[in-house]
């Protein structure tokens, strides 16, 4: 980083500024020209926008190989997350969590993950022929979610892999809930293991106060930040973060493997842009956002029916802390599934959440909302409970159902397989994944065995109105199964 | 010297008003408030620069936002305002000495500060023992409210900025809950001609019939609001505006008023044909 550069700048950004008044004649891509090319579209995003969608060139840089501002860019950005290095992605936290897998294992090897790890773990392990060695979430009882690891069940995954070349941790899982990760860092590093974080959820954790620790503080390896989520930059965009054991240009060349050639700055520029604000003013902003939360749970708790949970679930184990930020509210005492509450939202009262699953709902809250947002939900969670609340009755519960590896996902995945209808799946060996979205979390990855319980819980997910993804048969009446398996 | 107010209706139209001074200018957590001094319309208050009412024309709205409701329920005691900071509902509100109650819920105390200091032709009655203001957002303080109330009127902004709550769903849906049973919800309900306001209109329209059992649409002629033309809702769980109009009780009252007469409210009701199919479309 060159000396002159302090968390005021944004080098990409000022980059794009100068570049834009040269006034440059482009004969390169995009075909677009500035957006002369495709006038409707420059109407829909404006003029400012398609001028700034450019390719890489000497004084923009090259994400592949930063040399100058993107480099700068990747510089403040590791300072300003006390990260060794920051690498601006643009193929979404996806991309970063893919990056960290690839990076720590090969074919054979076994990674220790709890099983409420998002897609895009497996999807790497597909890639790269890893294998998942499941740490069972703890699960709370009356709300139904997946917790955080507990440190004990770490600690026996690592006595009975000592071959296992990483862990990796949800920091903190979507509904908030963040395992002990000091000690899971410290755990994996007197094993000759990497702690790997997801941190998809956490961004905020680097700037506001009283917020659980974040992946770099606690020491872990790597961290793959969504930048997008709470970070507010624009969607698709991310940062992989390492730690100083880690070879930066390895890393680079792992992330070159599958990231494109042509990086949008667009991304790049919300990226640097989002970064700089953070650095700036993220202290204040997050402290914003954490009131708004506490004051939107205290009037949802008054309503009564619903349970927006907080810091009193702090168990020091499976429930080491808990992301104030994240308004979770559990539905199930109202007598609707969180999943009905959610569409009712959206189908009545114009209110869009984040999630709905069996049992609760996620309201994302950022530097973005307002009080009188936070008023119209707290209305209409109120008037969804007086218009359609019912007396609570038997509402299953989405339990965690442990999943029994048969075989590698990659080779799962590459098997040859036959499509049965999924009742006459029972007992055989799954090829595809099975999702309820969201949250995303895998129901059945490849390799893994379907039992009774599974289907079950399949067709009550299917009954209640989530979105079931991942089969080749989108309606999911059949599923691919490994032939002769 | 040219001093004008003018006021985009519509990014095409624009209304204009000679100004003799400016008296007040100001920002308040929610909008910037501004109070002008005209030769036409006498003294005005405008909040993000639209206009909110003139002192020439503020009659019309006030009246047929208080009086339509006043005329059909036979007992109202217990009222909530929504909004009104300027004061002009109350007053109104403050000639009917059967009415027990007020509780006026206004986002923004430095609008009431203005209005009591600019326009007393308003604010003069805001001194009211039976008058209770709040200081909160309309949404937050009616959502605690059960069967409370006889009337309910919303005088409120237009539906972007910091009245937008007060178009939603979940507002009605909670004003329904917070009236007795036999309660009646009066709104402020936009204009039915340009495309914008009559969108938002009909969006409203929409989610009260949604709300309530009965939902009717009156109309008055206002010179300074957006096309002139504006509409009020009419929602009730019991009355009907017209079946259950009582001419003969409200005009032993002998409320002198400047726009309002029960006849007046007959016709009212009855609406331009592109406005009930508008209305019609969404039912």
């Amino acid at each position: 980083m060159k000396k002159t550069l302090s968390q005021q700048n944004a080098p990409i950004y000022e980059a794009l500024e100068r570049f834009g008044q040269m006034r440059v004649v482009p004969f390169d891509v995009p075909g677009h020209k500035r957006g002369r090319g495709n006038p409707e579209l420059t109407a829909l995003l404006g003029e400012r926008c398609v001028q700034m969608d450019v390719n890489s060139m000497k004084p923009l840089d090259n994400l592949c190989h930063p040399i100058s501002v993107i480099r700068d860019a990747e510089c403040l950005a590791a300072e300003a997350f006390g990260a060794a290095h920051a690498f601006l992605m643009v193929g979404g936290t996806t991309s970063a969590v893919q990056s960290m897998i690839l990076s720590v294992a090969g074919r054979g090897e076994k990674i220790i993950l709890p099983r409420n790890v998002h897609r895009s773990v497996m999807g790497a392990m597909v890639l790269c022929g890893a294998i998942p060695v499941y740490v069972n979430p703890a699960c709370d009882e009356r709300l139904g979610i997946p917790l955080g690891m507990s440190l004990k069940d770490v600690e026996e995954a690592v006595r009975r892999h000592p071959d296992a070349k990483a862990i990796l941790v949800n920091n903190p899982t979507y509904y908030g809930i963040c395992s002990d990760l000091r000690s899971i860092v410290q755990l994996a590093h007197r094993h000759g293991m990497r702690c790997l974080v997801d941190e998809a959820h956490g961004t905020h954790f680097y700037f506001g106060e009283n917020l659980p620790v974040s992946a770099m503080a606690a020491g872990a390896d790597m961290a793959a930040v969504s930048m997008h989520k709470s970070g507010g930059s624009l969607t698709q965009s991310s940062l992989l973060l390492i730690g100083p054991e880690m070879s930066q240009g390895y890393v680079r060349q792992i992330i070159n493997l599958t990231q494109t050639t042509s990086a949008s700055y667009l991304l790049l520029s919300s990226l640097d842009i989002s970064r700089r604000n953070l650095a700036l003013r993220g202290k204040e902003s997050f402290a914003r956002v954490v009131e708004l939360a506490e004051y939107a749970r205290e009037e949802i708790n008054d309503i009564g029916g619903y349970y927006a949970f907080s810091r009193e679930l702090v168990n020091g184990d499976s429930i080491f802390d808990f992301d104030v930020t994240k308004l979770s509210v559990n539905t199930l005492d109202t007598g609707l599934a969180g999943i009905e509450v959610y569409d009712l939202l959206r189908d009545e009262y114009d209110i869009q959440i984040e999630f709905g699953d069996l049992g609760n709902i996620l309201a994302y809250l950022s530097i973005g909302d307002r009080p009188r947002e936070v008023e119209r939900l707290v209305s209409a969670l109120a008037e969804v409970r007086r218009r359609f609340g019912k007396e609570k009755t038997g509402l299953m519960t989405q339990e965690y159902l442990d999943p029994e590896v048969a075989v590698s996902p990659q080779e799962a995945f590459y098997a040859e397989k036959e499509s049965l209808p999924i009742e006459a799946t029972e007992n055989r060996i799954c090829s595809e994944f099975v999702m309820c979205y969201p949250p995303g979390i895998p129901i059945l990855a490849p390799g893994e065995r379907i039992t009774r319980e599974i289907l079950e819980y399949i067709a009550y997910a299917k009954e209640k109105g989530c979105s079931m993804t991942g089969p080749e048969d989108p309606d999911i009446l059949r599923l691919n199964v490994l032939k002769g398996v | 010297m040219d001093f004008w107010f003018s006021e985009e209706q519509t990014s095409n139209v624009k209304l204009s008003i000679r100004i003799d001074r400016q008296l007040y200018s100001g920002k308040s957590e929610f909008q910037r408030i501004d109070v002008f001094d005209s030769p036409e319309f006498g003294r005005f208050l405008t909040l993000d620069g639209y206009m909110m009412l003139t002192e020439k024309d503020e009659f019309i709205y006030h009246e047929m936002i208080t009086h339509v409701p006043m005329a059909v329920h036979p007992k109202v005691r217990q009222v909530l305002v929504i909004g009104a900071g300027d004061g002009g509902v109350i007053r109104e509100l403050a000639r009917y000495p059967e009415i027990e109650h007020i509780d006026m819920v206004e986002i923004d105390p430095l609008v009431v500060e203005v209005c009591r200091q600019y326009l007393p032709q308003t604010a003069c009655r805001l001194d009211d023992p039976r008058l209770h203001i709040h200081y909160e957002d309309g949404v937050k303080f009616v959502r605690r409210k059960v069967d409370a109330y006889d009337l309910i009127i919303v005088d409120s902004t237009d539906p972007f900025g910091p009245g937008e709550g007060l178009f939603t769903r979940e507002f009605y849906g909670s004003c329904f809950k917070a009236l007795r049973e036999d309660g009646i919800m009066v709104n402020q309900h936009e204009s039915p001609f340009y495309a914008q306001d009559a969108l938002a209109c009909q969006r409203a329209h929409k989610r009260i019939v949604e709300s309530f059992p009965i939902s009717r649409v009156y109309q008055a002629h206002i010179p300074t609001y957006p096309s002139g033309h504006w509409l009020f809702g009419f929602a009730s769980k019991k009355y009907h505006p017209l079946k259950d109009l009582d001419e003969v009780r409200w005009n032993m009252r002998g409320l002198d008023c400047q726009y309002y007469t029960t006849t007046l409210h007959r016709g009212a009701f009855y609406l331009p044909a592109y406005v009930e199919e508008m209305l019609k479309d969404v039912e």
